[in-house]
């Protein structure tokens, strides 16, 4: 996994993503905000919700209150 | 028949041009990546035979030098072997190690040979249990626009890599076409009229022709 660890913490870039999606943003925009190639964010962030740290909602992702504790 | 004559005997599937690349979720060094995680972005989906050998070793490092080149042209890189992940990043790093180059695109892991077989990879001919070295150059609509394939003997030319980008980014910008042994900067070739009428118009038209069928023009 890209984003957690086999021990279960999160990575650098799974941090930076969760701080880009504090509010509702598209993988662009989050790939902009962190500097994480697109593919990257549209993996992570795919991962990051099947592990319900994140949400999606009509293409624009969010932190859950997970998330938040993760953090 | 053995197993392994009917395996090699098997027609291979080979993507075509000009249709949509075949999509895939596969994992690699960067995690489990998408065809579709691409969308947007050109992509060259390469393979090579092996970890640890070398002439993909000087490949990978050719590939890390033209990665910044690549980039500014908004192309991703994307490599495959059917080799685990773990020797993909002990590789990696020993790279780095011995040589200071950072590899710094993903590398898919395919000990299953899925992406291999659905790319048609691997030659029998060569090797049954490695990838040729094939380069599958992928639009930002999915749509798979060049293919080359060497075999295992031979690296690849990277500056031909980058004049293929170089060459179909252009032809898709303009709506021409590029002439043999074309560069950046060079005369292109004006698509051929397709009507007597046309044809008439184009020996008119100011171009540098040699006939009604081939004529340049600068960008």
């Amino acid at each position: 996994m890209a984003c957690i660890s086999p021990e279960g913490t999160l990575t650098e870039s799974a941090r930076k993503m969760l701080e880009a999606v504090q509010t509702p943003a598209t993988p662009e925009e989050v790939a902009q905000s962190t500097g994480l190639p697109l593919f990257r964010v549209r993996s992570g962030l795919r991962e990051l919700v099947q592990a319900g740290l994140v949400a999606e909602t009509e293409g624009r992702y969010q932190i859950t209150e997970a998330g938040q504790q993760k953090m | 028949m053995s197993d392994e004559v009917m395996e090699t005997s098997k027609p291979v599937g080979l993507p075509r041009l000009n249709e949509p690349a075949p999509d895939f979720e596969a994992v690699t060094t960067h995690g489990v990546i998408r065809l579709s995680d691409y969308r947007g972005r050109w992509l060259i989906l390469f393979s090579h035979p092996a970890d640890f050998t070398p002439v993909c070793t000087t490949e990978f490092i050719a590939f890390a030098e033209i990665y910044p080149e690549l980039q500014k042209r908004g192309v991703d890189l994307l490599g495959l072997s059917i080799d685990s992940v773990y020797s993909h990043i002990a590789w990696i790093r020993n790279i780095k190690e011995k040589t200071g180059v950072e590899i710094p695109f993903p590398i898919i892991a395919d000990l299953n040979k899925e992406v291999p077989t659905l790319y048609g990879m691997i030659m029998p001919g060569e090797s049954k249990t490695e990838t040729s070295r094939c380069v599958f150059v992928i639009d930002p609509n999915g749509i798979l626009r060049a293919m080359i394939y060497y075999p295992l003997t031979t690296g690849r030319n990277m500056q031909e890599i980058l004049r293929l980008i170089d060459a179909l980014q252009t032809s898709d910008a303009h709506k021409v076409a590029t002439p043999a042994n074309w560069k950046p900067g060079d005369k292109v070739i004006v698509p051929p009229p397709t009507t007597v009428e046309m044809a008439e118009e184009r020996v008119k038209a100011g171009y540098e022709c040699i006939d009604w069928y081939l004529c340049k023009k600068e960008l």
